[in-house]
């Protein structure tokens, strides 16, 4: 069973340039229970893809077609109060900075009963509640943190409290976009071991988006690999890693200093540049940066499926 | 040897008046640095890195020790003699587009250092040499800030800070913020031009995968502090401190198969106002023993590795069982 399914979704950015085609025939399926990571560079589409899910696309931005499905709705359809009803409460989101998630001039203790003015309970048991969440996430005398304000809270404490607020309606899913990115390595790590933790405590599933591989490898489940605006590849984390098909998938991998595990002076690197999406782009969208590049990648490729791992690419006909 | 710190100190006062303190954000730190090699300067956020950097290019006031560079010393009090210095000592900073002048056009920020130190050269050609050196078009020189992407911004960087030859490169994390292809192609463009040049650098970074391509020699700092340092392959191979070892089990690999063993901190980082006793890890080390508590160690060791740590590891050494 899938919690959320995308189809073929495409999304355009009107721009003084012309339209900009951010999302191209985007298909992911996230399973019930399961981390699916999305990696790709800058560019690629990462943070459209989450604001097409909540629908908190700019003015400019539109869902062409497509279709996203979560619990029986195709959220691409609802209007602004039923996502309301969504945001938060069945989805809910942990980002890059968690200063950006608190309010500044509020205490934790306030804006964690904000997060529950769905539920009847008493103030009371909500404080209790916040309480509990915070241990969760092991903030240390939560008692006395649900007095304090954001400032008072170092980088990691915040994310650990941004995290707890996120999970504190029981989503069932959770969007993390990069969220351990302005963390030091060793917080970082014990984030990723947080939220691995939590959620299957509540058993949600989770949107990982983030450009560090080695953090994707060690969490997810399920890995897509987007570029440029569409999918490339997708598949279990050991398909991906262990025997990635795409050539920029290759290539991704190859890049990361941490793979490299002999000393070199001269690291790998993929020349070229992301093509201009406000153009028309004919066939495969890799297609100007790629080694294999021959005629037939002038047109479309098909996305092909062998046993879950699936790839956009003509080398896999020849 | 080109560059030469000792004992070097950093204090800021913070405060109101009526609560003033200080903080030593870098605690006597020495090192040298000769022709040609790269050091590089690893640690958390608030460990002192850039700070450091920035007493070592004059740029910030120091409280204590010395730096010499190509044997004269560095001294924010006398900003005319640290001038001529800088033309040899140029800075990298952290963030590519921010520190370039969102008004200048490309071109005139590459010819920046030279109408600084009023070097007449032939400006538009310089420029375009340069440009091609850091491997872009010569028609960028008519683009502003704002029309370049970050690894193209990090180009320019490196542009002006080759543009007058100097004998060393100060990178303050030069590849934060860039993706891992565009990572590559930074960290080549400058080990090259260290190669043609003969440049020296010192390399900022949180990066472990990244400093154990790029540099000869490294130091971890911890709390302002300097707590192991020495050849690069060597504190790989065998990191003494329990900070090091740490950092090392903390990066995540790319591999979904890897049995991660990792060394986990039981607290946080404590604040520079209130420096532990003792060996200021001993709050956080699994390693603890009774006179880390009250006695601080000292940087010792030979000529591959030094480390500040009463129990140096023996590689491969797990934490012992809690309790």
């Amino acid at each position: 069973m899938n919690v959320l399914e995308i189809q073929n979704l495409n999304v355009a950015f009107a721009t003084g340039g012309g339209f900009l085609r951010a999302l191209k025939n985007v298909s992911i399926d996230i399973p019930e229970y399961c981390i699916v990571g999305v990696v790709g560079e800058s560019g690629c589409g990462k943070s459209t893809l989450i604001n097409s899910i909540l629908r908190l696309l700019p003015e400019n931005g539109s869902i062409d077609t497509g279709s996203i499905q979560f619990e029986g709705r195709d959220l691409a359809q609802l209007n602004l109060s039923q996502m309301q009803g969504i945001r938060g409460s069945r989805i809910s989101t942990v980002f890059q900075d968690p200063m950006d998630a608190l309010n500044p001039v509020l205490s934790i203790a306030e804006q964690m009963l904000h997060i529950q003015y769905r539920s009847d309970l008493s103030r009371k048991k909500k404080n209790a509640r916040s309480i509990e969440m915070l241990r969760r996430v092991r903030i240390p005398d939560p008692e006395s943190a649900l007095k304090r304000y954001p400032h008072e809270f170092s980088g990691g404490m915040k994310q650990r409290i941004a995290i707890a607020m996120a999970m504190m309606m029981e989503p069932a899913l959770l969007i993390a976009d990069e969220p351990t990115t302005a963390l030091d390595a060793t917080l970082e790590v014990a984030i990723i071991n947080l939220l691995k933790e939590l959620q299957s405590q509540i058993k949600c599933s989770m949107l990982f988006i983030s450009h560090h591989l080695g953090l994707v490898a060690e969490l997810c489940d399920e890995v897509v690999v987007m570029y440029a605006g569409e999918v490339l590849e997708r598949g279990s984390a050991r398909q991906i890693f262990h025997d990635p098909w795409h050539p920029y998938t290759q290539r991704l991998l190859d890049c990361d200093p941490a793979s490299q595990t002999l000393r070199t002076r001269h690291l790998p690197t993929i020349p070229g540049e992301i093509p201009d999406l406000r153009r028309d782009q004919e066939g495969c969208i890799f297609r100007s940066r790629c080694q294999f590049c021959e005629e037939v990648c002038k047109t479309v490729p098909a996305e092909v499926e062998t046993e879950g791992h699936h790839v956009r690419c003509h080398r896999l006909f020849q | 040897m080109i560059l030469s710190v000792q004992d070097l100190e950093v204090a800021f006062r913070v405060g109101p008046w009526f609560d003033r303190r200080t903080i030593l954000a870098v605690a006597r730190v020495s090192f040298d640095l000769s022709q040609g090699e790269t050091f590089a300067i690893v640690g958390e956020s608030g460990s002192g890195k850039t700070t450091l950097a920035h007493a070592i290019n004059g740029l910030q006031a120091i409280s204590g020790g010395e730096v010499s560079f190509m044997g004269k010393k560095v001294e924010v009090s006398r900003a005319r003699a640290v001038q001529p210095l800088r033309r040899h000592m140029s800075m990298m900073f952290q963030d590519p587009v921010g520190s370039l002048s969102p008004r200048m056009k490309v071109g005139d920020l590459v010819a920046e250092p030279f109408v600084i130190h009023k070097i007449g050269k032939n400006l538009k050609k310089e420029v375009q040499r340069l440009l091609s050196l850091v491997g872009l078009p010569g028609d960028f020189a008519d683009r502003y800030p704002h029309q370049l992407s970050g690894g193209q911004a990090r180009r320019i960087g490196v542009a002006r800070a080759i543009a007058l030859d100097p004998k060393l490169i100060i990178a303050d994390e030069p590849t934060a913020g860039l993706d891992v292809s565009v990572q590559g192609e930074v960290l080549n463009l400058l080990n090259d031009l260290r190669e043609q040049l003969g440049l020296s650098m010192i390399f900022i970074s949180h990066n472990l995968h990244v400093v154990h391509h790029v540099a000869d020699r490294m130091a971890v700092m911890y709390l302002g502090r300097i707590v192991e340092t020495g050849s690069t392959e060597e504190v790989f191979r065998a990191p003494a401190h329990p900070y090091t070892a740490t950092l090392l089990s903390a990066t995540p690999n790319p591999d979904p198969d890897k049995v991660h063993d990792r060394i986990l901190l039981s607290s946080e980082v404590p604040s520079l106002l209130d420096r532990p006793a003792g060996c200021e890890f001993h709050t956080r080390c699994p390693w603890v023993q009774q006179r880390c508590f009250n006695e601080s160690p000292y940087l010792e060791g030979g000529q591959l590795k030094r480390v500040a740590c009463h129990v140096p590891l023996e590689p491969g050494a797990r934490p012992p069982p809690k309790g």
